[in-house]
């Protein structure tokens, strides 16, 4: 079984989120870039568990994005993967970002492509359902668990209210969250061994991109807390009734 | 024309898609043309009375092969019927079924996709649509380049605007439906739970409360309130209460009216997945916390004694309301 896990860069979640160029760019001075957790802790721990039972199983990590995202991919190797493919071009587009993925999917006939459900900076939720959609194959989101016996996934997915549990014998597109692994730790041998892991740099396909991001806003600062005293607790109802109109 | 796409579970139209519905009322007559409604398999409920929030027309495919949700057959439908309608605008509301579809919907028509819109599109220069990003953390404006363009509006960022004394009619359409390759082979419904992306009210606890055991206070007060639950990430990480419930930067990100944080002290992460909820109250005993800084209302006091004299509060105010 061939798996792909797609990885994206994104700051670190403690990262002061700030704008340059007339708040048209992110400010990157100073922020930590890591693999976005859905991607690492979710998908990529998932596959590496697949291969752990199965080690003919064959794990490849695609990122799309410039030179600046290989110590993320590096990263992602030592974690575990045997190969991992970089499309060399920007990725602020979702459908951009899926048709190169797409692209290298075509060619490389994975039987499973595992994304995050979301990046944690532009929170699109949208690159694996595009995949999906453009390699005609099941998309399914939201996934809370993925096993594999023969031929069939059976897989959990988060529906309003509650979960349903899913079978399909395809290639499928998996967007996974949490509850699908549990975050791990690179260790020193696995960083050794990912020094030497082919990466393989690709130029981008021709694509189109159907959006693009005009400027960037930060949320008005709050006025300051009201503060309450415990002992009068009813002075916070009222406020929050009739000053909030909350409740 | 703008076209919305009906959600339903259980034979009831959502409160999500309601708003969006809304929505795209609010973007026709923006655009001066009509808004219409995509419904994909059946409803008990009548369709009609969705004219009171502006809609004028509501087209329906009812093939055998849509009874189940599979993404791969709805993508395909969906955008088959909005190319055989002539949808200009494709607005679905970003819940579950939306992040499901909308992506998908994108790729075939190769129609720009903004997904968790917060307000509706400028259309002074070109199309531009505000969404949340850095996971709440600020906003950007996306502009869609293409002719086709389709949003996917937040759940709790619209208001659901009715009372239009007008039904809406339904037209069936004929759309080839391929059947899909997945089966879906059990249900699992927390029933009687409010969810946690929908509601208005949302309570929600931490660290602070020291263990599962204790959490019956907090219960309560969303029981009176008619809120949905919510923790914290080691709260979830430590299995007192279940993953579902985590909001926060990596779990759920929340927009109700009011959250009230209990026991939380407001890490960044945390306070990235509830900073567009419209009124925080946090309930801590650390005058230090985080949070307070975050929140417009709160107290600094032991949850243990507060948050059962807030419950009784709250009941005596409705009773004398």
């Amino acid at each position: 079984m061939k798996i792909l896990v797609c990885i994206s860069k994104t700051p670190d979640t403690t990262a002061k989120i700030a704008f340059t160029d007339g708040a048209k760019k992110f400010d990157e001075a100073g922020v930590q870039w890591i693999i976005n957790p859905y991607d690492e802790w979710y998908a990529l721990v998932r596959a590496i568990e697949l291969k752990e039972k199965d080690p003919s199983v064959i794990i490849h990590l695609l990122t799309v994005g410039l030179a600046d995202a290989e110590p993320i991919i590096r990263k992602a190797l030592a974690l575990g993967g045997d190969e991992a493919i970089r499309v060399n071009a920007d990725s602020s587009d979702s459908y951009y970002v899926a048709a190169q993925i797409a692209a290298v999917a075509n060619t490389e006939k994975y039987d499973l492509i595992f994304t995050g459900k979301e990046t944690i900076d532009y929170n699109g939720a949208s690159v694996g359902g595009m995949l999906a959609a453009i390699l005609d194959t099941p998309y399914l989101s939201l996934v809370t668990s993925y096993s594999i016996e023969g031929n069939t996934s059976t897989i959990t997915r988060e529906i309003e209210g509650g979960e349903e549990v899913l079978t399909v014998n395809s290639t499928v597109v998996v967007s996974c969250q949490k509850g699908v692994a549990e975050q791990r730790i690179p260790n020193m041998r696995g960083i050794m061994a990912a020094r030497t892991k082919p990466l393989k740099v690709l130029e981008p396909s021709t694509a189109d991109t159907l959006t693009s991001i005009e400027s960037f806003e930060l949320p008005a600062p709050k006025a300051g807390v009201k503060l309450v005293s415990a002992d009068n607790v009813e002075e916070l109802v009222k406020l929050l009734h009739e000053e909030a109109k909350a409740i | 024309m703008v076209l919305v796409y009906i959600d339903h579970q259980d034979n009831q139209i959502k409160k999500s898609t309601l708003e969006a519905i809304s929505y795209g009322a609010a973007v026709a007559a923006q655009l001066g043309t009509e808004v219409h409604g995509l419904l994909l398999g059946t409803v008990t409920e009548d369709i009609s009375t969705l004219g009171q929030y502006n809609l004028k027309n509501i087209y329906q495919i009812s093939d055998a092969s849509l009874s189940n949700f599979d993404a791969q057959v709805f993508v395909k439908t969906i955008a088959a019927a909005a190319t055989k309608v002539g949808a200009t605008t494709l607005v679905f509301s970003h819940n579950q079924t939306g992040k499901a579809l909308s992506a998908g919907v994108s790729a075939l028509l190769k129609a720009g996709l903004v997904t968790g819109a917060i307000a509706l599109p400028n259309t002074s220069a070109g199309f531009v649509v505000k969404k949340s990003v850095f996971s709440g953390k600020a906003f950007a404006n996306v502009s869609i380049t293409t002719a086709v363009k389709i949003i996917a509006i937040s759940p709790n960022s619209y208001k659901v605007v009715g009372g239009a004394a007008t039904t809406a009619t339904t037209t069936p359409l004929e759309i080839t439906v391929t059947p899909g390759q997945v089966k879906i082979t059990a249900l699992n419904k927390t029933s009687g739970e409010i969810s946690l992306t929908e509601a208005d009210i949302v309570v929600s606890g931490g660290r602070g409360l020291k263990g599962p055991e204790n959490w019956g206070i907090l219960l309560d007060l969303a029981k009176e309130l008619g809120a949905a639950t919510a923790c914290s990430r080691p709260v979830g990480d430590a299995h007192w209460r279940p993953h579902h419930e985590h909001v926060g930067q990596t779990g759920v990100q929340v927009a109700p009216n009011l959250y009230i944080a209990i026991g939380i002290s407001g890490a960044i992460q945390h306070l990235a997945g509830v900073n567009r909820s419209k009124t925080i109250v946090v309930i801590n005993k650390d005058p230090e916390a985080p949070f307070f800084k975050a929140a417009d209302y709160g107290i600094v006091g032991d949850a243990f004694e507060v948050v059962p004299k807030l419950t009784e509060a709250i009941k005596k105010m409705k009773a004398s309301a």
